[in-house]
């Protein structure tokens, strides 16, 4: 992919000196946004970061301890809303890049649906959450099964953990989609060959190749996950647990929420700052975990397919 | 990875008994394999070739209807959100109970409030007369937005021309990832460091009435955007031909005339695009807002004011309000108006880089 550098005439130098510098100060100051943040966080973040930190509830009005229940359930949110968001956005991508086609009314519906959920604020999925899953559905499953009781029909891990799948649902897709073109014709062709219909390759030859791809995706919408606050605010994340939650229709408390309450809710500004820098160090850690696996996964995906054909 | 899959084609084709413009030789390059179905004649034309051998099994059969079912889950998501949006908006056109205490031209037009002059549009949903007027958190969530877009689309779009015009290789291959590990930032960490660092920052240097304000949220708003702005713009310039370019080399203008007067405008739906996307994204994102903007909906064109978008009224106010009221019915109001408007903007983005993808794809 090197690109051979184009000869320029050598004439209005200044022009270009301009266009260089400006460009690249553009390109500076945007890394250095991220510098500074980064900087910031692990400065002030680690001086709290200890074992106890991670292993402890907070404690004395969110003072002191730590925000093991932030991770658990942020550990049991995204495991749901994996749970949920995987086999929908797979079956989404396989229909688009397998069996549509590619020109047909249905695609062009089913792209613009995407393109645009994609687009949805992210407040709107917490209203669409509270609608749909907290009232709508679960109000339902109260009249049919608890007979008007709240259990499910209040804000919960499961509806907060299928709001969050409506949102990182084209995250899955796009990653799917682009591992399944990824994926060799002539390894198609030669399944075809040898018998198998159109399921069994798709099953037992594409799918397998595409395991990089689409687990790409599920770690970028685990990471969306994780960080995300807006959808969760009125569908199940609770200010503060005493107990951490055991059932689907618990509330549970989730690190970008706790960072959230932290930042604006503390009675003692001062004795949380450094909880508070703890926190989104952790969190801030954890995304960047997630997105560099991601690109390592991708990177090497992307060799395997290029090592193939040359 | 596309120009691969053309060049094998491409290949493919010469390898056949079929001319390249014969019709079939064209079904056969649609076709997922050029396999034909056992029982078909050597010699008779097949109106679809297929690639099944053997005939599906029941289960197999069940199971791709349930994937082509699941296909449309983003489709089913996307009608049920504005379905139950506008569910729980909608008395505000019909209810009278809702009536009594806000209608829509109560929200959209200046009204008399006792204890004051004249008309004004006052967001007070929670006092003794409930005010609803929207006024002050549209024009909150417009300065906000174009405070972050001044910032953004600059930088972004600067960025993109360098990382894909000027850059070597190697100092992409480190700008590109953090440019786009900016975008894995949880927004709730940008408005953790607008509140807590950047707004102290900009107090000690501006000395602004309010500490928090649109100039803070519009900046920290700005680190969200330019991300999206970028990815789609540096896209949108890579994938201009390098035939422009040689062209435009070869009768002897400099690389930053290419540049603008070549690259930028082969590009510029792109850019569009992308800007639109970024515009999307800054006028529905919340929690960034929610806590840098000072919260407070003062009805003025002064940046350096607190402000209260429309996302972050939704997000702080509709925690404590009954279901049902008015002031529920309100927030789902201004939440149908915040998903029609970013559905517009993101809509003509997406059309316009799917347009522009078609058209380099055909000019390549």
């Amino acid at each position: 992919m090197k690109r051979p550098t184009l000869q320029a005439s050598r004439r209005p130098r200044t022009g270009d000196a301009i266009l260089w510098l400006a460009t690249g100060l553009a390109t500076l100051l945007v890394l250095a946004v991220l510098a500074i943040i980064l900087f910031d966080v692990i400065r002030n973040g680690t001086q709290k970061l200890t074992l106890g930190f991670l292993t402890k509830a907070p404690a004395e009005g969110m003072t002191a301890g730590g925000i093991f229940p932030a991770i658990i359930g942020t550990v049991e949110l995204v495991i749901l809303m994996t749970l949920a968001a995987l086999p929908a956005g797979v079956a989404t991508a396989i229909y688009l890049h397998e069996y549509a086609d590619p020109m047909g009314i249905p695609t062009r519906i089913v792209r613009i649906a995407v393109n645009n959920l994609a687009g949805v604020p992210s407040i709107v999925f917490g209203l669409f959450g509270l609608g749909f899953f907290v009232q709508f559905a679960g109000g339902g499953i109260d009249k049919l099964f608890y007979g008007g009781a709240k259990v499910y029909g209040q804000p919960a891990l499961i509806w907060a953990a299928l709001t969050m799948a409506v949102l990182t649902l084209p995250v899955v897709i796009v990653a799917t989609e682009e591992a399944l073109s990824a994926v060799p014709r002539d390894v198609r062709l030669a399944s075809a060959a040898l018998g198998a219909t159109k399921f069994q390759t798709i099953v037992r030859v594409v799918l397998p190749q595409a395991v990089p791809g689409i687990l790409t995706g599920a770690i970028l919408a685990i990471s969306r996950g994780a960080g995300e606050v807006a959808p969760i605010l009125f569908t199940g994340a609770a200010y503060f647990l005493p107990s951490l939650p055991h059932t689907f229709h618990d509330q549970f408390m989730q690190l970008g929420y706790h960072v959230y309450v932290l930042a604006t809710q503390s009675p003692d500004v001062d004795a949380t700052r450094p909880l508070l820098y703890a926190t989104v160090l952790v969190l801030l850690a954890l995304t960047f975990a997630l997105n560099a696996s991601a690109i390592v996964v991708r990177s090497r995906m992307r060799r395997r397919f290029s090592g193939a054909h040359s | 990875m596309n120009g691969n899959e053309v060049e094998r084609e491409g290949s493919n084709l010469t390898n056949l008994p079929l001319p390249p413009d014969d019709p079939s030789a064209r079904v056969l390059r649609g076709a997922p394999a050029p396999v034909l179905t056992s029982h078909t004649a050597p010699n008779a034309r097949p109106r679809r070739p297929r690639l099944v051998l053997k005939r599906p099994s029941i289960g197999e059969r069940v199971t791709e209807l349930v994937i082509h079912g699941l296909a449309f889950s983003a489709v089913a998501a996307m009608i049920l959100i504005l379905v139950f949006i506008a569910k729980e908006a909608w008395p505000i056109l019909t209810s009278s109970a809702i009536h009594k205490e806000v209608t829509l031209a109560k929200m959209w037009f200046a009204q008399q409030w006792p204890g004051y002059d004249a008309p004004e549009h006052v967001w007070q949903p929670v006092s003794e007369v409930p005010k609803y007027g929207a006024w002050p958190l549209v024009v909150g969530t417009i300065k906000v937005t174009f405070i972050s877009m001044i910032v953004a689309v600059p930088l972004a779009v600067g960025a993109a021309v360098f990382i894909s015009q000027y850059a070597s290789r190697r100092v992409r291959e480190v700008a590109k990832p953090a440019i786009e590990f900016l975008a894995g930032i949880p927004s709730v960490v940008l408005g953790f460091f607008a509140l807590i660092v950047m707004a102290s920052w900009l107090q000690s240097i501006f000395d602004f009435d309010s500490r928090l304000n649109s100039i803070v949220a519009g900046i920290a708003l700005s680190f969200a955007v330019i991300p999206v702005i970028f990815t789609v713009c540096e896209e949108a310039l890579g994938a201009v031909p390098r035939s422009y370019v040689e062209a435009s080399v070869a009768l002897g203008a400099a690389r930053w005339q290419t540049i603008s007067k070549v690259v930028l405008p082969a590009a510029a739906p792109g850019v569009a695009a992308g800007i639109a996307l970024g515009l999307g994204r800054a006028f529905g994102e919340t929690m960034i807002v929610l806590m840098a903007s000072g919260n407070a909906a003062i009805l003025s064109a002064n940046p350096a004011e607190s402000v209260r978008t429309l996302s972050a009224t939704i997000a702080a106010e509709l925690a404590e309000v009954v279901f049902g009221g008015p002031h529920y019915t309100v927030l789902f109001t201004l939440a149908v108006l915040l998903f029609v408007v970013t559905f517009g903007i993101n809509f003509i983005g997406d059309q316009t880089i799917s347009r522009m993808k078609r058209r380099m794809g055909v000019s390549q």
